[in-house]
């Protein structure tokens, strides 16, 4: 019973984050058709920044404690603005006439690019952002003790989950982004500035991103490699769920979540390898995801 | 026919060019271009499917295959000759590919390429915590002996690796590029162009995918042997995603319009490394991305689309602007 609990607990604070990350991705496939391997790398550089912005709070003691939240979650805006439209703008729009699968080598060199380039702006030490974690003190759940600040992300996680399907569903903007996933030329020829929504749901998938990374960093030590690994599991989760579905984004962190905290519980060698084996299990009956819907053959 | 006698002909010249050229060319170079070569096959096997329309993300488990049965066949049962390690690598890479092939002939475009990274992560997964394959550390060869021939120095153990990989570089880029004018082959493109009209006309999509599937994974395998024999070493990271998105990246740098673009592509790009990561250690994976999009951006057909445009435009000159009617 209590391993069970534990995994349960467990499985629901690694999907916390991975759900915010990995909704980003999502929707920026969803919107723009493009399946983002730099996504990985916009985590790190949220979380980059975010630790170096709660350094630089806490070092000068400019307020109360609480407010760090604020910093990390300005972090995140922070990178969204200066990143999103640069590439959006700069680098996908010159490939969009390509193959998706081009695309994708596209992102990835942009992920070689970021990985350097984080390296030469804060080096290859780890950052450590600890202070906001302890601040929300601990909390028992089933007989064991969390850190209250595991339970403040998965508040996070289902607020900007929440958020976003709100937003998409019962707003004007929202539906124009939806009119656009369905169909970018219809929506384009109804009058719908298609370049616009690109640009903005680029930008809100790379504040996504930074945010998981934000919000992790104090949890984490903030170190090269950190893209590599929630690239991998962000991945696993957006094909699992479906590509371009929120519900499915959601449903997938939660699956990828738990069989992650089972696999460290029961047999922690199996870590990485569960992941990928729901995913092949996943494709192989549903090779569109869980949550895909059906689209009509284009000839 | 005689186009099939002269690619075979150009083939055995080309080798036997690189064969004399190893003798003049330094060490370091040579040992360079074998694992150059091995990773061209590899990256051949994904211009194969490339032409019809797939891109797998997941070469790397054939190379790990590959890799694997070269060095597992050398520490279990002793065999030390090259030829027979890298047959059985090819071999190993082979029954895989026909397991996998019939699973993943159906999917398509962002689909099959996720699915085959999955199977490569799982494959990593598992020999990275696979203690008796040596884990996270991989396993070591010896030097190889050559049917008959023992060298005794490691200068010529390198040269005869790299006789054996350039005979099978041109033996597989002559095969290939046979296979590709071949009626089979033609498909391909077709079926990359347009699969429901190529389904209409008679011909199975899924029957070409799988079976370029199969091709790429025997390349992939006698790659992964040869890389793994003269690397002397074997680990999981063959299987590791970023080793198959280099080979993607190989692929799209070498263009499908040509067989000798893949391997100048492979050494370009095997030099490009070894000195950036020399003298730039911080940012030549940097320096490659930038590299990458270039070539994606202003390239968009390859390396081997030059070699093809001067080509065209060596045989027919362009035509006169004609004058206009006023």
């Amino acid at each position: 019973m209590n391993v069970a609990a534990a995994i349960f607990v467990d499985g629901l604070i690694d999907a916390s984050w991975l759900f915010i990350v990995a909704v980003g991705l999502t929707l920026v496939f969803g919107v723009l058709n493009i399946l983002n391997f730099a996504h990985g790398s916009l985590f790190a550089v949220g979380a980059y920044t975010a630790a170096s912005a709660v350094g630089w709070y806490y070092g000068g003691n400019f307020g109360p404690a609480f407010l760090g939240y604020f910093v990390m979650l300005g972090a995140a805006l922070l990178v969204a603005v200066a990143m999103g439209p640069l590439l959006e703008r700069g680098v996908l729009r010159l490939f969009y006439r390509r193959d998706e699968v081009v695309i994708v080598l596209v992102t990835y060199a942009l992920f070689l690019i970021l990985e350097d380039a984080t390296k030469l702006i804060w080096g290859v030490n780890p950052y450590y952002a600890y202070e906001p974690y302890g601040l929300l003190g601990n909390v028992s759940v089933f007989g064991l003790s969390y850190v209250g600040y595991d339970f403040a992300l998965v508040g996070l996680a289902l607020l900007t989950g929440v958020l976003l399907w709100l937003g998409l569903n019962r707003t004007i903007s929202g539906k124009v982004v939806l009119a656009v996933i369905h169909d970018r030329d219809i929506s384009g020829a109804m009058g719908v500035n298609v370049t616009r929504v690109f640009v903005l749901a680029f930008t809100f998938g790379v504040f996504l991103a930074a945010l998981g990374g934000a919000f992790t960093a104090p949890k984490i030590s903030v170190q090269p490699g950190i893209s590599i690994s929630v690239i991998l599991l962000s991945f696993a989760v957006v094909v699992i769920g479906g590509l371009g579905s929120v519900e499915g984004a959601a449903i997938a962190a939660l699956i990828v979540g738990l069989a992650r905290a089972a696999a460290i519980h029961l047999m922690p060698s199996a870590e990485l390898f569960i992941v990928y084996l729901v995913m092949a299990l996943v494709l192989a009956l549903r090779p569109e995801g869980l949550f895909q819907r059906t689209t009509t053959r284009k000839i | 026919m005689t186009g099939r006698v002269g690619t075979l002909g150009a083939a055995l010249l080309a080798f036997a060019a690189l064969a004399l050229l190893g003798r003049i060319l330094p060490h370091w170079f040579v040992l360079v271009a074998t694992l150059a070569f091995a990773k061209g096959l590899v990256a051949l096997g994904l211009v194969v499917l490339m032409r019809g329309g797939l891109v797998s993300f997941g070469q790397g488990i054939f190379f790990c295959a590959g890799g694997y049965a070269a060095g597992l066949a050398m520490r279990s049962l002793g065999v030390t000759d090259a030829v027979l390690l890298v047959a059985l690598g090819g071999a190993l890479a082979l029954i895989l590919g026909l397991i996998i092939a019939p699973l993943l002939a159906g999917y398509r475009g962002i689909f099959f390429a996720t699915l085959t990274l999955a199977l490569s992560m799982i494959a990593y997964g598992i020999l990275d915590k696979t203690y008796s394959l040596g884990g996270s550390d991989g396993l070591n060869l010896q030097a190889p002996t050559f049917l008959t021939y023992q060298p005794q120095t490691s200068q010529e153990v390198s040269y005869a690796l790299f006789v054996l990989a350039s005979l099978l570089t041109a033996v597989a880029a002559a095969l290939c590029r046979i296979h590709f004018d071949s009626i089979r082959g033609l498909l391909s493109l077709a079926a990359r162009d347009n699969e429901i009209r190529v389904e209409y006309l008679g011909a199975s999509v899924r029957w070409v995918s799988g079976t370029n599937f199969i091709i790429s994974g025997l390349l992939g395998g006698i790659g992964g042997a040869l890389a793994a024999l003269s690397l002397g070493h074997i680990d999981p990271d063959f299987a590791f995603w970023t080793t198959s998105g280099e080979f993607v990246f190989l692929a799209i740098l070498s263009g499908y319009a040509s067989v000798t673009a893949v391997f100048v592509a492979a050494v370009l790009l095997e030099l490009v490394r070894s000195f950036s990561s020399q003298y730039f250690p911080n940012t030549w994976q940097g320096a490659l991305g930038i590299f990458l999009l270039l070539v994606i951006l202003f390239l968009p057909e390859g390396l081997g689309s030059l070699v093809r445009r001067r080509r065209r435009t060596a045989v027919k000159p362009a035509p006169k602007p004609v004058e206009s009617v006023k």
